[in-house]
């Protein structure tokens, strides 16, 4: 079956089985940020945005993004970049697998929390899991990120 | 097939809920699709999948007698809705939040959750504590407590509805991890002194203990009776093993989260 949709600002037409999941879609043409942790919905590490809200990509099946638009870390490059260099001047970012998600989500925080407190960043990420870093360093550099005290 | 061993067969996107019905039952091999992720962990051929997407089912609103709440809202809607923070000390945002992540929350649905009738349910606990109704689009509106104790039909869950009132309520679960399950949960609510106690995951699906919410109903509850009470919940309801917790484990903690509920719900303004 065909969708329509637009991914990090740009209308396309792709291909899909019926069963496909949206991330096996994206990894497929070219939006190679998406991994791929868990698949059970409990790692974040396939966290994109449709329609300006995180989903995971894992458990999305890719006919409902048919007119949707999908946010990668690739369509918030120059954003993403700027919150990675706080989380690499903290220490917080060691293997990277889970970075893009993490990324993706804190973003996503940011745009829908307008002042969070350091318990409410905690409960956001709640979905997030990183299992090399540890969280201190990323709250760390989160919160510096955010400008919370 | 993707990965999680779920395959669909031919999916229907109908724009009524008249096509979803007929769709649904057309095929012996046809299911609903709400959020999927409980479904996805799972294997499994569906020949038809009726995806209820596009029947406009994803909102809540503020009706006069009711708060209602479509079959496709998701739980982050639940969790940040307004209304639902404005009305029964929100019970029901504050158990919504306790679901996985935030990217998790903003799939999986209301409709799914309770049509489901998982025992696990965060949301099913304390909508029985609120003393909601649902509908079928065959089946009618009835009491969610009611519905709970049907046997399995195919339908459709269209809408829950929960009458407004200034019923108070708390909601209080155990979990292993915050991104699991959880091994047990409990809600009570209070309006004009009657008391209602609802257990969920013990493992099987929430159930009323009606002994309990009975005896906190008689009087003003302090320290003594809410102990008595809990006591009682914990004797009337039967409790499960499961790899989260044994039957014992369940029975005991179950007296500690009513009393804590008890007393989030006495301390509520």
């Amino acid at each position: 079956m065909q969708i329509e949709v637009t991914i990090n600002n740009k209308k396309t037409t792709l291909e899909i089985e019926k069963d496909e999941l949206l991330a096996d879609t994206l990894r497929a043409n070219g939006w190679l940020s998406i991994r791929k942790g868990c698949d059970s919905s409990s790692c974040g590490l396939c966290t994109v945005w449709m329609d300006g809200k995180p989903v995971l990509s894992c458990s999305v099946f890719s006919f409902r993004a048919h007119g949707k638009s999908i946010t990668t870390i690739e369509g918030v490059r120059g954003e993403a970049g700027e919150l990675a260099r706080f989380l690499a001047a903290e220490g917080a970012d060691q293997c990277g697998f889970c970075s893009p998600g993490l990324l993706m989500t804190v973003l996503a925080m940011k745009r829908e929390l307008p002042d969070p407190t350091e318990e409410t960043i905690k409960h956001y990420l709640t979905g997030n899991l990183c299992r090399c870093t540890g969280y201190i360093g990323q709250l760390r550099a989160i919160k510096k990120y955010l400008g919370v005290a | 097939m993707n990965k999680s061993g779920l395959t669909l067969g031919r999916v229907v996107q109908p724009d009524t809920i008249e096509e979803a019905y007929q769709a649904l039952t057309e095929h012996k091999d046809s299911a609903v699709l709400g959020g999927c992720a409980f479904l996805l962990l799972g294997s499994r051929k569906i020949g038809t999948a009726v995806d209820l997407s596009r029947l406009n089912l994803d909102y809540i609103k503020e009706q006069d007698e009711h708060i209602e709440i479509g079959a496709m809202a998701t739980f982050r809607d639940v969790e940040t809705s307004p209304v639902l923070q404005a009305y029964f000390s929100g019970v029901l945002p504050g158990a919504a939040g306790c679901v996985m992540g935030v990217q998790f929350r903003n799939i999986v649905t209301v409709g799914a959750t309770v049509y489901s009738k998982y025992g696990f349910s965060d949301l099913i606990t304390p909508l029985m504590a609120l003393d909601a109704e649902v509908e079928l689009f065959k089946g009618g509106r009835m009491p969610l407590a009611g519905f709970m104790e049907q046997p399995a039909a195919r339908d459709i869950l269209t809408r829950v509805f929960i009458k407004k009132s200034p019923m108070k309520a708390a909601y209080q679960n155990l979990r292993n991890s915050a991104t699991d399950y959880p091994i047990l949960n409990v809600a009570v609510s209070l309006l004009h002194n009657r008391w209602r106690v609802v257990v969920g995951a013990r493992p099987q699906r929430a159930q009323i203990a009606p002994l309990a919410s009975e005896a906190l109903s008689r009087g003003t509850p302090n320290l003594e009776s809410v102990d008595r009470a809990a006591g009682l919940a914990a004797e009337e309801l039967p409790f499960g093993n499961n790899n989260r917790g044994s039957a014992e484990y369940r029975k005991a903690m179950c007296k500690v989260l009513i009393k804590r509920a008890v007393t989030e719900v006495l301390e509520c303004k």
